[in-house]
């Protein structure tokens, strides 16, 4: 892990509300993994955005690491104005990443909004590997989706549901993940994104016996592990034990958190 | 000018390489990948308690213009451990190693500050007296002047090491608080700990934090603390270490004109996690700019100012 300044590939716009980052990673040497994130510096020590956003990687390369980001707030749209050429202070890599059980053939991703920029490294990771990927996408609008075609059109099966449509409530996405359990021989499901979902697929999870990864958010201070803002609440044999999101996690066994 | 200079600075006992130290639950093990401690000041770990602790409700910490607001509950494994663990990991570095207590009660102040001064590796203690006194009425003991008075006059009983008070700025007058600790015999006032503060969200109408109420830090309450640290230094003869806002060289040296022989740095930390590192190559590159040859040279500076005028 360290600060590194890299310079900016390209920062565009995808949909109303997306935007991707590809920064230039030649000067990384370390180990990335999916699941992983970066604290990014989106300001020049301004009034605001004053602290650093963690995102996590979507795509990323020897030479390249991309982000799929979200306009929330003043940090992000702060980072819309980043051009090429210009630099960017990352630090990282950060926290733990997604583990892929041995002869792993097959995974379930359910994924809501920006969730889905998470889990799609996994899904790229697991493509490279021959692993099969079948994923549920949930966002407010169709327009929120813009990478479902792309993991489609690598042969992924991808379901999409939507506020818009309303097909995201929890009765059909408990449906489509039924119908896709039965139908398929599902190894492991990882999620990110939506509590609602995480209880979800916790509860499925357990039914059929799967193991399960759950990446979680939350406001962070140092992103390293001494500021303890960060946490969450994991199960401890008869106890809960709060831990930090950006050290034990983001990326948690699915059984064990408590959402 | 020969060159050299000199930025050493002494805390009652404690002679430091240069001011700069980190301020507690600011710093911790997870920086050591980015920063070497041996080249600061000190090294200040997160506050202890004596018994293991959960901490507050999330949301723990949001941002404000220029700062931020952090309700953390000093989420802690207990003294046990910070004994087992804390302690032996940092007496691998040579800087003085000043531990962080904060008690429900006098008592456990007593207590911890008595077992933790004990280990040989421990330079000085300093007491978090801005966190609440639970067998008072829930106020801070740093907020009244008796309590304050009492609480370090006890620990003054069971050690001979340095004594660092942190004070609260969330009182009237921090001055009366600040003597009554040095006539308890505090050796050094940290001054100060967060400012009590609160955010709302404006679309879900919620407070932000979800303790609601939390400690203001960073630059917004830099100018506060300026203040604080300038009328201290007017009322007691003990060291000052100015902690507030700071984010680089030039507002740690404010802060010793003001009349801090050292400085703490927290949510700069956040920012830059090498912003310890960069203050102290800044303060030198200030003292060669204006062709001075010792730190000592600025301490208190502002005040002379005003005199001669
Ligand atoms: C490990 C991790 C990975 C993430 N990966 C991605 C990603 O790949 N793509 C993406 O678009 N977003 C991601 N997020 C969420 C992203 O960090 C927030 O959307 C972003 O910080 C919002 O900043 P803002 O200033 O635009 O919004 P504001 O709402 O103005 O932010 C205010 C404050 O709240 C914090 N905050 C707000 N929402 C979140 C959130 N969901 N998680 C953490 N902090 C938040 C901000 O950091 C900031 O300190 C991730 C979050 C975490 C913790
Ligand atoms: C996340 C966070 C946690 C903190 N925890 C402690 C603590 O455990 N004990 C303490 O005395 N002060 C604590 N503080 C206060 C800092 O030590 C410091 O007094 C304050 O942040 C002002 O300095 P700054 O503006 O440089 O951050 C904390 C501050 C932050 C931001």
């Amino acid at each position: 892990m360290r600060d590194f300044r890299l310079k900016v590939v390209f920062n565009q716009q995808v949909s109303q509300r997306y935007w991707h980052l590809c920064l230039d990673a030649s000067s990384i040497q370390e180990d990335i993994k999916p699941g992983q994130f970066f604290n990014i510096f989106c300001s020049d020590y301004s009034t605001e955005p004053f602290l650093r956003r963690p995102f996590s990687l979507y795509h990323f390369d020897k030479m390249h690491l991309e982000f799929l980001y979200a306009i929330k707030g003043v940090g992000t749209k702060a980072l819309t104005h980043y051009q090429k050429g210009d630099t960017l202070n990352v630090l990282g890599p950060l926290g733990q990443f997604f583990q892929l059980p041995k002869n792993t053939r097959e995974i379930l991703l359910l994924a809501r909004g920006v969730g889905i920029a998470t889990l799609a490294a996994l899904a790229y990771e697991a493509y490279e590997r021959g692993i099969k990927v079948v994923g549920v996408l949930s966002a407010r609008t169709n327009d929120d989706l813009v990478i479902a075609d792309t993991l489609q059109s690598l042969g992924m099966v991808i379901y999409k549901v939507t506020d818009e449509n309303k097909t995201s409530d929890i009765e059909n996405v408990m449906e489509r993940l039924s119908f896709i359990l039965k139908q398929r021989t599902i190894d492991a499901v990882y999620t990110c994104g939506s509590r609602r979902l995480t209880r979800l697929l916790q509860r499925v999870s357990s039914e059929y016996g799967i193991y399960g990864e759950v990446a979680l958010e939350e406001n962070m201070g140092c992103s390293v592990g001494v500021c303890y803002a960060c946490v969450c609440q994991i199960k401890e044999k008869e106890d809960s034990q709060s831990v930090r999101i950006c050290r034990e996690g983001p990326v948690f066994p699915l059984e064990k958190v408590l959402v | 000018m020969t060159g050299r200079i000199n930025l050493k600075v002494q805390i009652g006992e404690l002679l430091l390489q240069n001011p700069v130290m980190p301020a507690s639950g600011a710093f911790g093990e997870g920086m050591d990948e980015l920063v070497d401690f041996n080249q600061l000041g000190a090294v200040v770990p997160k506050s202890i308690t004596r018994y293991p602790r959960g901490g507050n409700p999330t949301p723990r910490i949001c941002e404000t213009p220029s700062g931020m607001i952090n309700s953390i509950g000093i989420q802690s494994k207990g003294l046990d451990d910070y004994l087992a663990h804390t302690i032996p990991y940092y007496s691998r570095y040579h800087v003085p190693l000043i531990p962080s207590i904060s008690g429900d009660s006098i008592e456990e102040f007593v207590e911890m500050s008595r077992i933790i001064a004990l280990e040989e590796a421990v330079a000085g203690l300093e007491l978090n007296i801005s966190c609440p006194n639970l067998k008072g009425n829930g106020l801070s003991f740093g907020m009244d002047e008796e309590v304050t008075y009492q609480l370090i006059s006890e620990v003054r009983q069971v050690t001979t090491k340095p004594l660092l008070a942190k004070l609260t700025p969330n009182v009237t007058s921090i001055v009366d608080i600040a003597k009554s600790a040095v006539r308890a015999g505090a050796d050094s006032l940290v001054v100060a700990n967060t400012l009590l503060a609160m955010a709302i969200d404006t679309e879900s109408w919620k407070p932000k934090i979800g303790n609601l109420m939390g400690g203001l830090s960073g630059p917004a309450v830099r100018p506060v603390i300026v203040r604080m640290v300038y009328q201290v230094a007017q009322a007691v003869d003990v060291p000052i270490i100015g902690c507030g806002g700071i984010m680089c060289g030039r507002d740690a040296i404010e802060m010793m004109l003001a009349g801090a022989t050292a400085v703490q740095i927290g949510t700069a930390s956040f920012l830059n996690p090498t912003a310890m590192l960069e203050i102290i190559e800044e303060i030198k590159a200030y003292l060669k700019e204006h062709q001075l040859e010792d730190i000592q040279q600025l301490i208190g500076q502002a005040h002379s100012q005003i005199k001669q005028e």
